[in-house]
């Protein structure tokens, strides 16, 4: 079944059309050559026959509410809503304003101890405690953020494309600042895309109480805090490399390299690490079994990012998977994988998502020191940097409306394990607490768009 | 649109249509910026996009669009007895006189005969007889298939322009090529009547003659042919036109096996594995049309066929 001059086809059609049109007295002498392309756009699925053309020159908006709870520990619940609207020839203004409450309690740092333990709160002037075996949390912890952002994304030439933006978020002990950009050009017939991202940041953070001396010990409240200045800064800059390639008509891969470079105060100014006794293992229990922690003043994040999309009938799989390592020694591997099955017509859909990360612990991740050891130059007990893994088992439901609208539900389960000991092992009192307690958390989202 | 504008431009149309500016068949509808006409036509709906702020002009346009698409139906429809080719099935083996435009039409036939080597057939119509695509598991046999092929092939056809005669028992159809002549001609129409950009869409043939000003471009959404509803695509096309061939809803179901309803002309058998749905750019509808049915005929090839000639093409 092959045509022998295949070449020579559309030539001859050429010809022959040009000569049907214009014999049959219309002026067919000034036709220009086709000039289409395929826009890529999220989630076009099967739309009625007569779907030709819509200058999409509206306001889109999605707005969510996202819920998130640590069982004991944190809960934050965040309202967002994002406006994106296109001022014809793919230029797209977008508009976010999210806004985080916080309530709760946070582990901070100190291990958990056989007897009770008191901390003095961050403000310097009141007392907190901790049951025995448990982690202590500092339920001091409640705050409100805001974040606005906005970007700007357009064309700037054939086949390239650019975007601009720019972030801002508050809360009463943070502020954070960044300007962000972005480069892509096509390439091999818009089968290949690269890219070229920059961002950054600047934060001012001016804890509660002033920033506790670094390794400090703790004092009681109502005598001279160990404190220094109000506030402290650090900047954070983020470029990233990334192609996108299509595969074939089914597959897309995206490649991302990120480095992303961060100075200044870098420490957690509400987290301390224990110091137990090196022959019983137990703490005094009281303030002055913690000190303040310290981290370095630079770090330096590298990451490789690698995703595969394949779209079956219908259906979607994703795969991300993510290398991440530092100068802090902490290496991280991300591994994300969802399922979308559309059903009823495409109208549709459920996702289950396993996502599994596993990382190793900074250098100066200690979950105690002993009362003997010289004190290391740099220190942190905050959970967050320690050896653990994580695994996140989540569902989302989402349906098209006939109206153009849609809207989505999405439910999480994070368990977070660890199994960090001290150095030269757990000793006396230590013996059987556990030290990196587990932590879990629900996250549930809704999201409406229209 | 609140409500009041919707019924304002009602209104509207109903004095236009009183007045005898629009057909009652036809609709028009104010969007931000351009207005969409729409009407159904060789047994397809059809919408005429214009860009303009005047709506009367827009019903003149529109209405042309309307005529010119139910002319050509009208002539060419297999069923009506004023039209041409009712005319030639009923004198089948005399020589038979056709009007110039028809004469175009024959020698357009005649050429992509020839250059598809016998693969675009506008006698093959006539396998329907054997085949009918309903869903079902209705197979024919080899012989019935064989009986109904004695009566297809161009070159059985005496054209000598302006004469043509055909052949007892069989057919000639252009259906493979009517909608997207009728879409070309509809866009040229209307592009000297009109100074603004427009497309013309019968049945997702799409033509568009002028670009819009500016960097901009019309958002064409191409829908999957497919019955298991895959993604369709989105195009934005500056200018030029798109036609797309496929399987559609339409095929036989038997053993496991599916019958395209896209059949060859020389065996009267069904293209295997053909692929669902091609869409295909080209300067004219019909160019795209002639080019995405070739690359249907080409079965598993369709795509190093389309690529051999040096085409922008979507597959599924």
């Amino acid at each position: 079944m092959q045509l022998t001059s295949k070449a020579s086809i559309k030539k001859k059609l050429k010809v022959a059309t040009c000569t049907l049109l214009t014999a049959t007295a219309v002026n067919a002498s000034d036709v220009q050559s086709v000039e289409v392309k395929e826009t890529p756009k999220k989630s076009f699925f099967g739309k009625a026959l007569e779907t030709v053309s819509e200058k999409l020159k509206k306001w889109e908006f999605d707005v969510g509410l996202l819920f998130y709870k640590e069982p004991e520990r944190v809960q934050a619940v965040e309202p967002a809503i994002q406006a994106r609207r296109e001022f014809g020839d793919e230029k797209f203004l977008t508009l976010k304003l999210v806004v985080d409450t916080l309530t709760g309690a946070s582990h901070n740092g100190a291990s958990p101890s056989s007897k009770v333990q008191t901390f003095t709160t961050p403000s310097g002037s009141a007392t907190y405690t901790a049951n025995a075996n448990e982690a202590p949390l500092d339920s001091t912890f409640k705050d409100t953020r805001i974040a606005l952002s906005t970007s700007w994304e357009q064309p700037l030439a054939r086949n390239w494309k650019g975007s601009v933006g720019a972030s801002a978020s508050n809360e009463y002990d943070y502020f954070s600042s960044g300007i962000n950009g972005s480069i892509a050009k096509d390439l091999n017939q818009k089968n290949t895309t690269i890219s070229l991202g920059l961002g950054v940041f600047y934060d001012t953070i001016k804890p509660v109480g002033d920033i506790p001396t670094p390794l400090a010990t703790m004092v009681s409240p109502g005598v001279t805090q160990p404190r220094g200045e109000s506030s402290d800064t650090k900047t954070i800059i983020d470029t990233v490399l990334g192609m996108t390639q299509v595969i074939n008509r089914r597959t897309l891969m995206q490649f991302n390299y990120s480095l992303s470079a961060s100075s200044g105060y870098l420490t957690d100014p509400y987290k301390v690490i224990s110091v137990i006794d090196a022959t019983n293992g137990a703490t005094l229990g009281d303030a002055s079994s913690f000190i303040y922690e310290k981290r370095p003043e630079s770090r330096t994040k590298h990451s490789l990012y690698w995703l595969t999309k394949h779209h079956l009938s219908g259906d979607t799989i994703d795969f991300s998977y993510r290398y991440m390592w530092d100068d802090w020694e902490i290496k991280s591997h991300t591994f994300d994988l969802r399922y979308r099955w559309r059903f009823s017509k495409q109208k549709r859909y459920l996702e289950p998502r396993v996502r599994y990360y596993s990382q190793t612990e900074a250098e100066f991740y200690k979950t105690s020191i002993r009362s003997t050891t010289s004190t290391p130059e740099f220190l942190s007990a905050d959970y967050r940097l320690g050896d653990m893994d994580a695994i996140t088992l989540g569902l989302k439901y989402g349906q098209d409306l006939d109206n153009g609208h849609s809207w989505s539900l999405r439910l999480e389960y994070y368990l977070q394990t660890g199994n960090a000991l001290p150095d030269g092992g757990a000793i006396g009192s230590q013996v059987g607490v556990d030290l990196y307690p587990d932590v879990d958390a629900v996250i549930a989202q809704a999201i409406y768009s229209f | 649109m609140n409500r009041a504008e919707r019924r304002r431009q009602e209104r509207l149309q109903k004095r236009h249509k009183k007045q005898g500016v629009l057909p009652k068949e036809v609709s028009v509808e104010n969007r931000e910026g351009y207005f969409v006409g729409r009407f159904t036509a060789m047994a397809s709906p059809c919408e005429i996009l214009v860009e303009s702020q005047n709506e009367k002009t827009v019903c003149r346009i529109v209405s042309q669009a309307y005529a010119e698409a139910i002319r050509i139906e009208k002539k060419y429809s297999r069923y009506n007895k004023e039209g041409v080719v009712y005319q030639i099935h009923q004198n089948k083996g005399q020589k038979i006189e056709v009007d110039a435009e028809t004469a175009q039409l024959l020698d357009f036939a005649r050429q992509c005969y020839e250059m598809s080597e016998g693969l675009f057939d506008i006698t093959s119509g006539v396998l329907r007889k054997a085949w009918v695509f309903d869903g079902s598991d209705n197979i024919p046999t080899e012989s019935q298939v064989l009986e109904v092929l004695e009566n297809v092939g161009w070159e059985k056809v005496q054209w000598t322009k302006p004469y043509i005669v055909l052949p007892e028992n069989m057919e000639i159809d252009f259906g493979g090529i009517g909608k997207e002549y009728a879409v070309d001609r509809i866009g040229m129409l209307l592009k000297d009547q009109f100074s603004e950009s427009l497309v013309v869409n019968l049945g997702g043939d799409i033509f568009c003659p002028r670009p819009l000003s500016g960097d901009r471009s019309w958002k064409i959404g191409v829908e999957s042919t497919e019955s298991d509803g895959e993604a369709s695509r989105q195009l934005e096309l500056k200018v030029g036109a798109l036609a797309t061939s496929g399987d559609s809803r339409r095929f036989l179901f038997k053993d496991g096996k599916r019958y395209s309803h896209i059949l060859n002309p020389k065996t009267g058998w069904p293209i295997e594995d053909a692929p669902r749905s091609v869409t295909v750019a080209a300067d004219t509808c019909t160019e795209a049309g002639i080019l995405s049915t070739l690359a249907s005929l080409q079965g598993p090839d369709a795509e190093s066929f389309l690529k051999s000639q040096d085409v922008s093409y979507w597959i599924k």
